[in-house]
Formats: C-alpha cells, structure tokens, sequence
C-alpha cells in the first residue's frame, strides 16, 4: 500500500489554554484554529473557556467577545454582523457558515471552531479566497445587451422572468459552499465551483442579457461545469438557504437539450 | 525613522473604498480611459452598501405621476433647510438617468405589472410639494443595496479596473494644501504602499461605529474622515447622526424603512399607533427624525413596551403573507435569525438605532473637497463622495432611500469633475520622504504601543460615552458631560496596548488605528453639538426645541488638531442651480 506524508508543519497541535477568569458557572469551551505566518511554527489549536453570560447568541459574539477581552491577536474576518457581507464565513462546529448568523446555543458541548477548508490559510481563521473571486471575473458578471445606450427608459423585464433570478442574485459570496465541495477541493484551479456557477446561471436566466449561448458555451468546458458530481454539500451549507446544486443541474440540463 | 520598506504606484486617479460611491466613480473613470486604482479594506461586495435594503430614490413615475421638483422639495424640507439646494437640484435631477443607468449594468429590480421598475412609498417623500405619499422609491425585493454592490462591481471588472483588495488607507499626502495620493497597507503580506495620484476620492463611508449600538457594520470606522482630519481639513455638520427608528431591538440589525412603506405600523404598549399623535398626515411615514423621536418619547413617557418598557412594536402580520415573501424577504430570515420570531404572525421588536451620518468631509456638488479660511475653497486633488461626504444634500435628516441615490449620482460626478481635470498619463511630482515618514511614524508608534489600555476598551467607553450624551435628545448638562468625557479615550491612546506586533493581518492593529479614526471623529460630533444651540433635523436639543434660522441656518464645520478642536461655520446654499426650480424658503416641518 503506498505511504503517504503530510507536508512539514501541517499536523495541526495542541495549542495555549485560556482558562476563565471570570468566576462564571456558564462557561462554553471554544476551541479555534491558529496559525501565524511569522512563526515558523505549526498550526495549533488554542481553548479558550467563554462566560456565555455576558456573551450575545451567535458564534461571532464569541470570536468578538475573546477578542476584547482574552486574546486580541484572534485574527478573523467581519463586517456587518447580520448576514449580508459575507465577510465571516469559516467552519463551525464542523459545517461551514456564518458565524454572524450561527447561534451558540445549538451547539453542545465544546465548540471547534476552522477556517474554510482546503484553502491556503493567511492567519488564524483568514482564508485566501483569491481564487474564488479570480475565477468570479471569469464568468463576466455583468449585463450584456447590443442596444446602445438609452438613458431614457428602462430595459423592459416581465415580473415571471425577474422572479427567475430569485434565488440567485441573493448570494453573497461567502464561499462556504465552493469550500465545501469536495470536487472544488480536488480541482480548485480548473472546476469553477458551485458559488461562481450560481452566478454563471444568474446570468445566463437573465431575460435581458443577449449572451446566453455564448454564456453557456464557456461553461460547457468539461471541468469547469462537469466537475459537480452532485454531492449536494453546497446546497446544504448555504447560510443564504440557496441552491447551487440545482442551478448546476440545470445548467447541465440547457447544455443537454439545446 | 522606521525602516518600513515602500512600494510605489502611480495612477491618474486613486479612489480609496469600494462601496456603491467608490464603484461607481471607479467604473466612470476606467470607462473613460483614465488610469484608475481601487483600494478597499474588505473585498468590494463585503462593503456596507450591501446592508441597504428599501430602496433607491428617483422621480421615474413608473407608480403614478411624479416630478423631480416634487423629490428635491421632500429632500430640502427633509434635511430641515440645512441641506444645499444647488446640490440637492442635482440629485434629484440626475436621479432618474441614475437609476435607469443602474438597471442597464444589470441590477435585478423588482417590476411592475407592466415590467417596468418597481417603486415604493417611503418616510417623506410625497408628490405636489407634500401633498400625499408617493411611490418613489425603487426596490430590488428589501436587497436593494446588495443587488447594487454586486452589480457596481461587476461593471467595474468589465471595464478593468486596477483593485488593490484589503489594503487599509494610513493616511492623505499632502503637499502645499494638494492631494498628492494615499499611503496604505496591504493586510495579505504586510507590506506598506504609496500611491500618487493626480486625484484621490475618499469613498470610505460612515462612521457609525462611534456609537454602542449602530446598524454599521464594525468596518463603518469613518476612516477617509479620520484622514481628511490628520491632514488639516474640517469635517462638517458631524452633529447630524441619523437614528434609524426601526433597529432591531437588543441586536442593531436594520429593518428597512420599506416595512413601514408597504403598510407596517408602530405600536406602543398600549396598543396605540401613537404615529398618528405626532404626524397626523404622514403617520408612520413622516421623515426619520420625526419617527425616531416619537418612539424615544414613547419610551420616556412608560408607554414602551417589554420588561424595561425600552422598546416599541412595528406590526406587519396583516399584510398579505404573499406580499411579505415578494417584497420583504430579507426582513423576515432577519427577525426569525436574530430573535426568532415569524413575521407573519407576530410583531418586530425595534428601537431607534444609529444608522447614518449626514456629517462628512464637505464638497460641492462636483465632489471637490472644501475648506474654509472665511471663505470656501477648494483642496486641489481631492474628492470626497457617499457617506463619508457631506455635500450637502441631507442636510440635518437624510431621507430613506436618498443614500443609495447620492452614492451613484455622486460617484459619477466625480468621475466626470476628474475626467475634466486629468490628462491620462501626465507626470506626477516627486514627494518628500517627510510626508511619508509622519504617517509612518503614526503607524509604528501605534504598532508598538506596550501601555495597559486595550483598544477594546477606548472603544467602548467612546460608544458608551456617546450613546449616552449624544443620542436622540440632547441637553446642554449631557453635551457638557460629553465634552469632557469623551477626551479620556482619546488620552488614553497615549498608553495603548497593541499585544499583535506582526504585519500580516494585525487585526489588532487594523482595531486600533480604525480606533485613531473614529475616536476624533467622536470627539468633532461631540463638539459639533454642543455648539448648535437650537433644534433642527437630527440634532433635537430639549433646551432649545425650536429651530433658529437666524442664528443656526449654517453648516458647522469642525478641525481637529490633534489636541483640540475648532469650530467654524460656513453659510447653506439656498440658491438653486439653474432657473428649472425655484428655491425652497424655509417654512415649519410638519410630516
């Protein structure tokens, strides 16, 4: 049987332990990712004991809470709070999400608390997500029409063909679900994943672009589109309640009949 | 000195933040060939347009006859006479192409029966000179900021424009009273870059963080203002901080104005939609000051409702359910995320909530930046444009919807001002190391701070200290209080600690010096009210209730040097720009 080795310094270790100071009988375990670029080191796993009484309800409470008061080199991305920016997405409890939006109270026991898998990791619970958005450009993301400018009136669009884009144009590009994808995790670099195909299909349902075939022809390419097997992780980790999964399909189903 | 290693760039235009404002000049100035930057501390689509939800104002008249005059007398009474008409003619004007412009990018509007637009009614804005309501405002379901964030972004990866992703501004180079560029730091590496430029537009929006609860993301820091104070300038009318009257309660989040648009109402614990008391005609749609103070009078009378008695009800249950899935979506997975309640049939706890600041860096209507020796003048080589820009088109009270509107249709009049301007590939100037040495000097001194203050700390007791004495209602004795207190967190940056020495990601750092930003911006609003004596739009003084035209119908403009500040005025434009519209003299607000 072939023997596999892990690169140097990939075994994730054991890391500090942050015991309460607070006295509290409510105390949560949190246990979180960390990684420094400047150190030569290991990642480690660092605990962190929380008094959930003076703690607001969503994981990012939490990471905000040790930030302030325990730990202030805790390195993670956030911005709104409420579910709209997208900034803080990373993998709790082993699903990915937002964690503006995870509540702590569904979790028992101790929380763990990653980055979003299977990307290169830039400190603590920062991922890059440079490919992501390079691979976003690639789809050309914006309306195509022929018509010259006519500042004058609207394009015309009928209430049946906007409601096609619902369900698409919400997503906020958190990558939770490309980073769930085990197929994006193996071809990152040719598989466009189901976060930037979702956006590929929002165009391409758009009643007013007129580059539908050429839309579709650029994501017919085999592994840029093929790369799904339908393993529905996308779908299932969308804190945004979207489906990848099904804009994939039917993405495979035009290709199929036209 | 400190021996950080730079990086030069040089472009014709630098347009520092990547929200709507900062994509749409960005998209006007690469379309037109200039050689354009983009740099942003989050990803564009991250920034905090994206929270926008009810809509984007224009006269387009797709539910019912409507006018531009008709908007920008909404807009002048709105901004309770302190806002510029020439500017506001403007906006108003230019809304409608603005919009229309916005559809043709490809953002996914809402429709009518006949496919044309959707439009909303909305706090304040009525047709014949504020006769009745009108549905002037154009929505995307309640995602109305999102769908434009995301499509700015789009048009402006189509035209090719140069983004420099998490870099955070340092500061402004000034040279001889010009904007020479910005110095930044790249958040991924670590590394520290200069940027020349001929023109630099600060697009970094508000500062909504200087209080304990805002519906402002925490990355709402004000940091193009902190600069614009570090270098020199004035900010203005940093007194006018809108309080949103539907934030909700006990979490921040905004729940749009459009609730109340598509036929939602407030109620006390009563049971009594007490509206009806404090604007009989408008009711649950008079401007946003208005709502805001009627809900905290509610409150300090007892008739508030839960535990504390500290908050109101908004009722949209009757509405039909379909209605709600079409039009409110966002509102609904809020309140069933945050305090896990169906909208359909129970009510949304809300109190009023800091949401959005008039006050800015001042401009004109071109997006050039003002100051003022006596005399208005503009600083040659930059621009200021969105939330962070008072130019002034809110005056003292913004209405709903005319934010998103001000970001395109000023984002796009500073593109025009700086295509004018700028020959494409001229030469730029050398500039003197001192320049960069003194905001390196800010950085490192930050960087290394091993005093006992956490930032965490001044930061909270700035939030509290002005969610306390600078809220909804405003007295003398508190601004008094406010004045003082609010300088302790600023002293207490002498002894800051910063436990992150790294510079790849040094969020702690990053903290702080968005701390440096937003504590003088704290200290200037503090100011600022303190020194308007009389009531008018935001700015509600219980010891001075009524409006005072002949003493306060001025703009307050506000420096900050370091250790104190100074306090100026500048006189309102009630002159309109052209002869298409006559000017608006100020009369009584009555919604």
């Amino acid at each position: 049987m072939a023997q596999f080795n892990l690169p140097e310094n990939s075994k994730v270790l054991k890391g500090k332990y942050f015991k309460d100071i607070t006295g509290s009988i409510n105390i949560k375990k949190i246990n979180i990712y960390r990684w420094n670029p400047d150190q030569n080191e290991n990642p480690k796993i660092d605990t962190f004991e929380v008094d959930l009484t003076t703690c607001g309800n969503k994981v990012l409470d939490i990471l905000n809470k040790i930030k302030n008061e325990i730990d202030p080199s805790l390195t993670y991305r956030r911005s709104c709070a409420h579910g709209v920016c997208g900034s803080c997405a990373m993998n709790v409890d082993g699903i990915n999400t937002l964690s503006c939006m995870k509540s702590h109270k569904e979790i028992n026991g101790e929380i763990n608390i990653y980055p979003l898998p299977h990307l290169k990791v830039i400190k603590d619970l920062v991922a890059d997500l440079s490919t992501l958005y390079r691979q976003y450009e690639s789809i050309e993301p914006w309306l195509k029409t022929k018509e010259k400018k006519n500042w004058s009136a609207e394009i015309n669009q009928s209430k049946e063909n906007r409601k096609k884009l619902d369900g698409l144009y919400e997503c906020i590009m958190c990558a939770c679900c490309s980073t769930s994808c085990p197929s994006y995790w193996w071809n990152e670099e040719k598989y466009l994943g189901p976060a930037v195909l979702l956006q590929a299909y929002r165009w391409i349902m758009d009643s007013r672009d007129e580059e539908r075939k050429e839309r579709l022809k650029t994501v017919a390419d085999k592994l840029k589109l093929y790369g799904c097997h339908t393993i529905m992780n996308c779908t299932n980790s969308c804190p945004k309640g979207l489906n990848p999964a099904k804009a994939i399909s039917s993405l495979k189903k035009m290709l199929a009949t036209n | 000195m400190t021996a950080y290693k730079i990086i030069d760039h040089e472009y014709d235009v630098l347009v520092v933040g990547a929200g709507g404002a900062g994509l749409r000049a960005a998209v006007g100035l690469s379309e037109s060939g200039l050689n354009t930057a983009c740099i942003s501390k989050v990803f564009p689509t991250r920034s905090h347009t994206s929270a926008a939800q009810g809509g984007i104002s224009a006269a387009l008249g797709n539910a019912g006859e409507d006018d531009w005059r008709w908007h920008m007398y909404d807009t002048v009474k709105g901004s309770d006479w302190l806002g510029d008409q020439d500017s506001i003619e403007y906006l108003c004007k230019e809304a409608p192409r603005a919009v229309i412009e916005l559809e043709k990018y490809g953002v996914p509007f809402s429709r009518t029966e006949d496919g044309k637009i959707y439009q909303r009614a909305f706090g304040g804005m009525t047709k014949d000179y504020g006769n009745s309501p009108v549905q002037r405002t154009c929505a995307a379901a309640d995602r109305t900021g999102h769908a434009i964030l995301h499509t700015l972004y789009g048009q402006a990866l189509k035209h090719k424009t140069k983004f420099f992703i998490e870099y955070f501004a340092l500061d402004l180079i000034m040279k001889d009273g010009e904007c020479k560029g910005v110095i930044a730091w790249n958040l991924n590496d670590g590394t520290i870059h200069r940027f020349r430029s001929h023109i630099t537009i600060i697009a970094t929006g508000g500062y909504g963080k200087i209080y304990y609860s805002a519906t402002a993301a925490h990355t709402c820091t004000g940091d193009g203002n902190g600069m614009a104070l570090r270098a020199g300038l004035p900010l203005q009318d940093m007194e006018f901080v809108q309080f949103h009257p539907t934030g909700l309660y006990g979490i921040g989040c905004l729940i749009s104005e459009a609730v109340r648009g598509e036929g939602g109402y407030l109620l006390n614990s009563k049971g009594e939609r007490f509206m009806e008391k404090y604007a009989p005609s408008a009711k649950d749609l008079a401007s946003r000051d208005v709502v805001s103070r009627s809900i905290a009078i509610e409150i300090n009378e007892g008739r508030g409702i839960g535990e504390l008695k500290d908050h109101v009800h908004l009722h949209i249950s009757h509405i039909d359910k379909k209605i709600i899935e079409a039009r409110l979506p966002g509102i609904s997975e809020s309140v069933e995320t945050f305090v896990g309640r169906d909208v359909s049939k129970e009510p949304i706890p809300v109190v009023p909530t800091v949401h959005y600041n008039m006050g800015g860096i001042p401009t004109n209507y071109k997006a050039e930046v003002l100051t003022s020796n006596g005399k208005d003048k503009t600083v040659p080589g930059l621009m200021a444009i969105g939330e962070t820009a008072c130019v002034s088109v809110h005056g003292a009270n913004r209405l709903g919807s005319n934010s998103l509107i001000d970001l395109v249709v000023f984002g796009r009049s500073a593109a025009k001002r700086a295509i004018e301007l700028v020959t494409p590939n001229t030469p730029h100037e050398k500039i003197s190391a001192s320049e960069t040495e003194k905001c390196l000097d800010r950085f490192d001194r930050l960087r290394n701070g091993k005093g006992e203050n956490k930032t965490s700390e001044l930061r909270l007791s700035m939030q509290k200290t002005m969610q306390s004495k600078c809220a909804v209602f405003r007295t003398e004795k508190t601004l008094k209080e406010g004045v003082e207190e609010i300088k302790k967190p600023y002293e207490g940056m002498e002894s800051i600690s910063v436990k992150d020495k790294s510079l790849i990601f040094n969020t702690d750092l990053m903290e702080t010096l968005e701390f440096d930003n937003l504590i003088r911006q704290a200290i200037t609003t503090m100011e600022s009210a303190f020194s308007r004596k009389e009531s008018r739009g935001a700015h509600a003084r219980e010891d001075f209730p009524k409006r005072d035209d002949i003493n306060f119908m001025k703009h307050t403009l506000s420096w900050h040097n370091g250790k104190e500040v100074k306090i100026g005025y500048r006189p309102v434009t009630l002159s309109t720009m052209t002869n298409d519209v006559q000017s608006f003299p100020p009369k009584e607000r009555v919604y």
